[in-house]
């Protein structure tokens, strides 16, 4: 009887598991900001599974935890011991082998989503780079290119970070410091940066590359909602990182279009720049810092 | 554990000569005590920066400090909470227990031992000096990744950074000689009896521990050296114009930065794998699978330095082979936790401050856990890679399980270290607000993260305020939280009751001895004849020799 009463009580406990963990794990969606790219929807899928199972291991040890500290409370001062054993060579095998299980499971979750996603393609890229005796010195500061499996895209964005600003180069060799992007179309991105470490991230994108100096690192996604979002460099570079923020607008292919003509119709001018317009207007508080560079002159400030 | 009542001899040392602690002593207990207080110490002044930062975070706008300042702040709080508190003060309390656990008299080094600890008071003055330098303190933050940190805005040879690069340098030497003389004391010194699959799993942990030290350390002094050379001398190792390789800093730096989190995280394994049996009076559940973890963590934890890195510019198959080896790490990482929950099941609890902090760090360990394997799958690691999100999650570790497994240690073996009881009532306040800060302060940065809220930012976008006022509050009440403690300790030292040999009625060498222990640890050095946690064995326990 007891011991069909502790079968019973054990399967309520792993049916509350489920249900409970089920349910976070679809709560996990609203957690996210929106989902602005087609990238954004099966991270945010992988997420959902990641929460859901992580909601399942926790509330399971937690509760078993729980339990005993509810239940199997002593006096103080009784100072008897408890059972005398040791282990259970079975039961000890059966709680490695499943988180082994549990590991292929969400590592193959996870592989298979970083495929769909595919950011700078999974086969092994080989670049080697051997500077020959005849060629310049400065051959080797050419670009290099993470990415050999070229995507078929509709636009190409040059990506310029440098301390502390963003400016975005566009077919035509029109530029901006806002980053325009026709919606439903695949985009690549070239990141470049002048000076440090900088990185690239818009929240509702879900994807984030470092930008590595003297390096082009391609990056592509796909725009998915029209919108307003904000782009944020996510490598610390320095005394001004958090004022490292640009525009960007996801809008239709004919707004897009009518921008970027707007735009090559205007003289390049310098852009404003928070951190620029901080360091020199602001009296400069606390220690030697590296001064900003110049704001970029782009057609389109 | 017949001896129970047997009261302690703080009598039979009238006149503690409390100069002893400021000497260079060569007993690893005073070395133990040395490390522990000064690391403290340490704890407490970057904490203070921590709330700071919090206290700037209050609002969106920068109001508080100088935006140098607050990079000088996060750089040097994370910093020394690394290699000035967490390392040392665990290296201190092995240097107080592993002799004792083992049956040794000492440190196979003991002269080793107390250069070792003398380099640390003297770097860490040294690092927290750069703050009256023009230049200010090392600002790139803990991992000083170039080219920030060789930019050195101030043009000085003596910069913050050039400062921080030789501390980092110096602490190294330190553990690498506290590495040394671990691993000698715990492979030569042991007692007779006391075989590798006899020890408590603390010495397991400490073992394991600091062979990651001497595997990984000299890769940090490395980079840590040739950043030297690029910053005072203009050489071009990481400098990307001129062919240098920045990413190869970072491979570098994480090589060992990352087992840097187990040879921090493994101890505290241990400070539960002794605390839970003892107050649950239940033999360590699957002993042998667990001290076989805790190398199972040491070595996988050397091949998952790249997870770090999967935004930086790391090929797909090196991001898909790290993202695997990371995710391995919650097998033996599992193994563990689940012995402690069966070593709890059915027991005798008792629910004294040191096994509060050790089931609180176990639970926030196992959320900690599960958020790391989440950052260690790939596709959501690039949303959260350097967000709020990976702040919360190694806060987890690092405060919520590391710290809150310092603090069950320094409760559980202050009545043997001190001779004296703390007050019970005094360690429950601690507890709970140490408890509710932590929550408070580290879980609302996970939906910061999830929402976007990058790291290392001295102003942000007003969306993100209110969890940050949260986060800032909880903050303060861990600073707070301290006070009870201190008060506690200092007190309890003073004047508290004198304590028994055994108060927890615990097994383990350490217990066999008076409290505080002699000078000479052991009369004679015991023979061990039991496996370790006998709990349940009473009659066992009484009739051998080694028991008393």
């Amino acid at each position: 009887m007891q011991k069909i009463l502790n079968t019973l009580l054990l399967a309520v406990f792993i049916a509350v598991l489920l249900v409970t963990s089920r349910w976070v794990g679809h709560q996990a969606y609203s957690w996210m900001p929106t989902q602005g790219t087609a990238e954004a929807q099966k991270v945010d899928d992988l997420f959902s599974f990641l929460v859901a199972v992580g909601t399942f291991i926790f509330l399971g040890i937690v509760g078993l935890i729980m339990y005993s500290v509810l239940l199997y409370r002593v006096p103080k001062g009784d100072f008897s011991d408890g059972s005398p054993s040791r282990g259970n060579v079975k039961l000890e095998i059966v709680w490695t082998i499943v988180p082994v299980l549990f590991v292929m499971w969400i590592a193959t979750q996870s592989y298979k989503i970083y495929q769909e996603i595919d950011i700078q393609g999974l086969t092994p890229i080989v670049h080697l780079h051997i500077p020959m005796a005849d060629e310049p010195a400065n051959a080797a500061t050419e670009p290099t290119d993470v990415n050999t499996r070229a995507k078929p895209v509709a636009l190409e964005v040059m990506v310029m970070a440098k301390q502390w600003s963003w400016a975005f180069r566009y077919p035509g060799n029109i530029t901006s410091t806002e980053l325009h992007l026709p919606v439903n179309e695949t985009v690549r991105l070239k990141l470049q940066s002048q000076d440090v470490l900088h990185g690239f991230y818009v929240p509702e994108f879900r994807i984030k590359q470092d930008i590595i100096p003297n390096r082009t690192l391609n990056f592509t996604l796909t725009p998915l909602r029209v919108g307003k979002y904000r782009l944020r460099d996510s490598q610390f570079s320095g005394t001004y990182f958090p004022l490292m923020e640009a525009d960007v607008y996801v809008e239709s292919s004919d707004a897009y279009n009518q921008w970027l003509t707007a735009s090559a119709s205007q003289q390049p001018s310098p852009a404003k720049n928070s951190a620029f317009s901080e360091h020199t207007l602001g009296a400069v508080r606390g220690w030697p810092t590296i001064v900003p560079a110049q704001p970029p002159i782009v057609n389109q400030p | 554990m017949t001896q129970d009542i047997q009261m302690g001899n703080a009598g039979s040392d009238p006149q503690p000569n409390r100069w002893r602690y400021f000497s260079f002593s060569t007993d690893h207990k005073v070395i133990g005590i040395q490390y522990m207080v000064t690391s403290f110490i340490f704890f407490l002044i970057a904490g203070l920066f921590s709330m700071l930062m919090r206290a700037e975070l209050l609002t969106p706008e920068l109001n508080l400090l100088s935006r140098p300042l607050y990079n000088g702040l996060f750089t040097l709080h994370g910093t020394m909470m690394i290699f000035l508190w967490i390392i040392p003060c665990l290296v201190g309390l092995a240097n107080y227990l592993v002799p004792l656990m083992i049956g040794a008299r000492d440190m196979a080094f003991p002269r080793l031992n107390a250069i070792a600890f003398w380099l640390i008071p003297p770097t860490g003055i040294f690092l927290l000096s750069s703050f009256l330098l023009p230049s200010g303190t090392a600002q790139a933050g803990w991992w000083s990744y170039p080219p920030v940190s060789i930019q050195n805005p101030s043009g000085h040879l003596f910069n913050g950074e050039l400062f921080w690069i030789l501390s980092v340098a110096l602490l190294g030497i330190s553990s690498i000689m506290g590495g040394v003389n671990f691993v000698t004391t715990i492979v030569r010194l042991r007692a007779p009896g006391m075989t590798y699959f006899r020890m408590p799993i603390f010495v397991w942990t400490v073992l394991s521990a600091q062979l990651l030290q001497l595997f990984c350390l000299p890769s940090l002094t490395g980079a840590a050296i040739l950043l030297f050379f690029d910053l005072a001398f203009g050489t071009s190792f990481f400098d990307p114009f001129k062919e240098g390789s920045p990413v190869l800093y970072q491979h570098l730096f994480w090589f060992y930065s990352h087992p840097a989190v187990y040879v921090m995280v493994l101890p505290a394994l241990g400070i539960f794998s002794e605390i839970i049996p003892a107050f649950s009076r239940n033999p360590l559940f699957g002993y042998i699978s667990v001290a076989l973890a805790s190398f199972g963590i040491a070595i996988v934890s050397i091949f998952v330095w790249v997870h770090h890195m999967f935004a930086s510019g790391t090929p797909g198959w090196m991001r898909m082979l790290f993202m695997f080896t990371t995710m391995l790490v919650a097998v033996p990482t599992g193994v563990k936790v689940f012995a402690w929950t069966a070593t709890i099941w059915k027991g005798k609890l008792h629910m004294e401050t040191p096994m509060l902090f050790a089931l609180a760090g176990i639970i926030m360990f196992l959320f900690g856990g599960i958020t790391g394997v989440m950052l260690g799958s790939v596709p959501f690691d690039l949303h959260v890679n350097n967000t709020y999100f990976v702040v919360g999650h190694f806060h987890y570790i690092v405060f919520n399980t590391i710290t809150m497994a310092i603090y069950a240690a320094m409760y559980f073996w202050f009545p043997k270290i001190t001779g004296r009881m703390y007050a019970e009532g005094w360690g429950k306040i601690h507890f709970v607000l140490t408890f509710i800060g932590a929550n408070l302060t580290f879980f609302p940065m996970h939906p910061l993260g999830l929402q976007g809220m990058v790291r290392r930012v001295s102003s942000y976008n007003p969306q993100y305020q209110e969890l940050n006022i949260v986060a800032s509050l909880g903050g303060f009440l861990l600073g707070i939280s301290t006070l009870p403690f201190i008060v506690n300790i200092v007190a309890s030292w003073l004047q508290g009751r004198p304590a028994p040999n055994n108060p927890w009625h615990a097994t383990g060498l350490e217990w066999t001895v008076s409290s505080p222990p002699p000078v000479e640890n052991f009369e004679e050095i015991p023979i061990v004849t039991l496996p370790p946690y006998s709990y349940g064995h009473d009659q066992l326990a009484a009739d051998t020799p080694t028991q008393k």
